[in-house]
């Protein structure tokens, strides 16, 4: 397996499973990244996400199944997955007290990243993370998106095939988090497979393939368009109206509506077809009382997706960050 | 995994250069405590103070009261005319110690008959008050076999009063100097609370930031780990103990008769085992705050049955037996015996041998335990 590990998937994940005493925080999750993939956990808080990835570096045991990383059984042989993994906790966890310089060079000397190159990727890395010429302030004195980038750049100097990558743009500015995804993307190009979380929904697009993940369990895998436009299983509308809480009661028993959810002042409503609903919704809303402002088709985004199938049913506001 | 080693070492040193607070926890507590112990913790009284009423106005009560009045030990405070003002000056604290003669004091004397002498003692610091009740004892005694020798010679003269005295020389601390026993002591305790707090919070400072998460995915190992961590405290420990050891030497006058070597092996194995004693607290918890908690729970009773303050003969047998676990019950007699005794491995090894064992002991279960903590 591993002399074909080019072709291979790099990371699989086979039925994986946590128990926290009789809490299940992972629950049978499957998935396979592939060589230079940008795989997304996407999911609220408590999902499970950090839960997976700990797995998958080693740091926690499965309760159950198993997980393959660079063909390496992570359960058996947890040591030799170090060396070919980056990892980038959901909590900054540099050294604060220590030069950026110093952090790079701790965890070159700690993978053993050659003396004559460490100096060479250290000045890449700091390139990167656009510390030029701050190589001696101490990290606690960086900004957020700094820091992050940062803590990129450390996970990367050992030039690691897999990189795992926990909610990294958290809390961080939205242009940092351009610039930092514009990073993913470079790397990835260069044949690495990320896994990166994230609970912004807007960031799905960002990856090659999404894995959606709620209460420990995956609900949908596939590529951005692909869950956009299957998982759903149906047309969305846009509705804004006057009373918006009697129309989200109302709106489930009209015809040929499979979905309603609200998303500010406005109503998601997903229908069989887009073309008889612009019609019909507007006459039915207006036999119950309701004006129907603005009707309108929109392209799903995975937030709808997302909102779609975890409340299968039960509606209510989409989880927001 | 020595370049990992050293990648640690060269991180803990840098982290430790740049902390100028850390640097002065370090050095000043110790010194003050020092200087404190060796000023304070005396079991000697001086200059008690002291009420005084003479009732019978005689030769010999004068005499008797004089010998108070011109001791180091006691300080005449109150020359009272009443038993009114002896009670007054107890009850408010001008005086520890009153002492009251009677009238008929001479007279009982001079027939050769007990005369009482009534000493009044505030109990309230039952220590002092025992060690003062003590020194009274010293000087009446004296004052009565001077008046008998007196007595004989006045009135048999020629004839030999035999006397023996009880002559007491205590080895090594010649002038039972409570300083030289207390320094050792205070070496031990020192090291005991700085190590084991530095360890266990240098741990789990590192758990509770997250730094402890993104070591383990390195190919760092547990082992490497513990190892970089804990051997610059064992430097410091070194360090701490040479500092104080100066101070008692050059400050207090402590004499130190031994080999330096048998005070390094000693001070190395016991230094051992307040490494691992930190490192499995830190496994405990996952706050600085529990660790500080738990530090006092553990150092405490680690303090209290070593010896230091309380003699382990005068403690319940079971409370005896749990002493055989202490590694500061060791190491006191270890330093205590190199510097006043200036002793060897010929006699210090049934120690040395209980410290090395407790310490290999201790350092097993907190690696097992660290290893697992990782999980
Ligand atoms: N060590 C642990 N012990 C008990 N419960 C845990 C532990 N780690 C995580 N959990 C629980 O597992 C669930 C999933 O957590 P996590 O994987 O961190 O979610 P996410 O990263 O998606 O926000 C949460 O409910 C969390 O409280
Ligand atoms: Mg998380």
């Amino acid at each position: 397996m591993e002399a074909r590990a080019a072709a291979a998937p790099q990371v699989v994940a086979e039925d994986l499973t946590k128990r926290f005493g009789s809490f299940t925080a992972v629950d049978g999750i499957s998935f396979r990244i592939a060589r230079g993939e940008i795989m997304g956990f996407l999911g609220p808080n408590g999902a499970g996400k950090s839960t997976t990835i700990r797995i998958l570096c080693g740091l926690l045991r499965p309760s159950g199944g198993r997980a393959f990383v660079a063909g390496i059984d992570v359960a058996r042989d947890p040591e030799r997955v170090r060396e070919r993994i980056g990892y980038m906790s959901q909590k900054f966890s540099l050294y604060n007290d220590l030069s950026v310089a110093e952090n790079l060079r701790f965890f070159g000397g700690v993978y053993r990243v050659p003396r004559a190159e460490l100096a060479e990727r250290m000045r890449f890395v700091v390139h990167m993370a656009g510390l030029d010429g701050r190589e001696d302030a101490l990290v606690a004195t960086l900004a957020g998106g700094w820091k992050q980038r940062l803590a990129l750049g450390c996970a990367i100097l050992h030039r690691p095939p897999i990189l795992f990558l926990d909610e990294p743009t958290s809390g961080v500015d939205p242009a940092s988090r351009r610039r930092f995804w514009d990073l993913i993307h470079g790397l990835a190009e260069g044949g690495v497979s990320v896994l990166v979380s994230t609970h912004y929904m807007d960031e799905a697009s960002y990856c090659n393939e999404i894995a959606l993940i709620n209460q420990g369990r995956l609900i949908a895998l596939g590529s951005p368009g692909k869950l956009k436009r299957s998982a759903l299983g149906g047309e969305l509308l846009l509705v804004e109206c006057d009373k918006v809480g009697a129309a989200l009661e109302l709106l489930p028993q009209a015809p040929g509506v499979l979905d309603v959810a609200a998303f500010g002042n406005a109503l998601h409503v997903l229908v069989e077809s887009a073309e008889r609903g612009l019609v019909e919704l507007p006459r039915y809303l207006d036999a119950k009382g309701i004006d129907c402002r603005n009707i309108a088709r929109i392209d799903p985004t995975l937030e709808d997706v997302f909102v779609r199938l975890v409340a299968g049913g039960t509606r209510g506001e989409a989880p927001r960050p | 995994m020595l370049t990992r080693i050293l990648q640690i070492l060269i991180k803990e040193f840098i982290e430790l250069r740049r902390d100028k607070w850390a640097r002065f926890r370090l050095i000043v507590p110790p010194l003050v405590q020092l200087i404190l112990f060796g000023y304070a913790a005396t079991f000697e009284v001086f200059g008690v103070s002291t009420a005084v009423l003479d009732l019978d106005h005689s030769q010999e009560s004068r005499e008797l009261l004089s010998r108070f009045t011109y001791s180091t030990r006691f300080h005449v405070v109150l020359v009272a005319q009443s038993e009114r003002d002896i009670e007054r000056a107890i009850d408010r604290g001008d005086a520890i110690v009153a002492v009251v003669i009677h009238p008929q004091f001479a007279n009982l004397l001079r027939k050769g008959q007990t005369a009482p002498l009534q000493v009044v003692v505030d109990g309230t610091n039952s220590n002092s008050a025992l060690i003062a009740l003590d020194y009274v004892g010293q000087i009446v005694s004296g004052f009565s076999r001077d008046y008998a020798v007196d007595l004989i010679q006045r009135t048999h003269p020629g004839q030999q009063l035999v006397q023996i005295d009880l002559e007491q020389r205590p080895w090594f601390n010649e002038d039972l100097n409570s300083r030289w026993f207390f320094v050792p002591g205070v070496i031990a305790s020192l090291t005991l609370v700085l190590i084991v707090n530095l360890t266990s919070f240098a741990i789990v400072r590192e758990r509770e930031v997250g730094t402890l998460e993104q070591i383990m995915v390195t190919p760092i190992r547990p082992i490497e780990f513990i190892f970089g961590k804990t051997v610059p405290f064992f430097l410091i420990g070194l360090g701490l103990v040479a500092m104080i050891a100066t101070v008692g030497i050059l400050w207090f006058g402590v004499p130190f008769v031994g080999n330096p070597l048998v005070m390094l092996a000693g001070t190395s194995l016991f230094l051992l085992s307040t490494l691992a004693l930190g490192l499995l607290i830190s496994t405990l918890c996952s706050t600085q705050q529990q660790a500080f908690a738990t530090n006092f729970f553990v150092i405490n009773p680690l303090f209290t049955l070593s010896g230091f303050a309380f003699p382990i003969a005068s403690m319940p047998t079971f409370l005896q037996w749990l002493t055989y676990a202490n590694p500061v019950r060791y190491y006191l007699v270890i330093i205590r015996a190199v510097f006043l005794k200036g002793v060897g491995f010929a006699v210090l090894w049934p120690e040395m041998l209980a410290l090395a064992a407790l310490a290999a002991l201790l350092l097993a279960a907190s690696i097992a335990k660290f290893r697992k903590s990782l999980d």
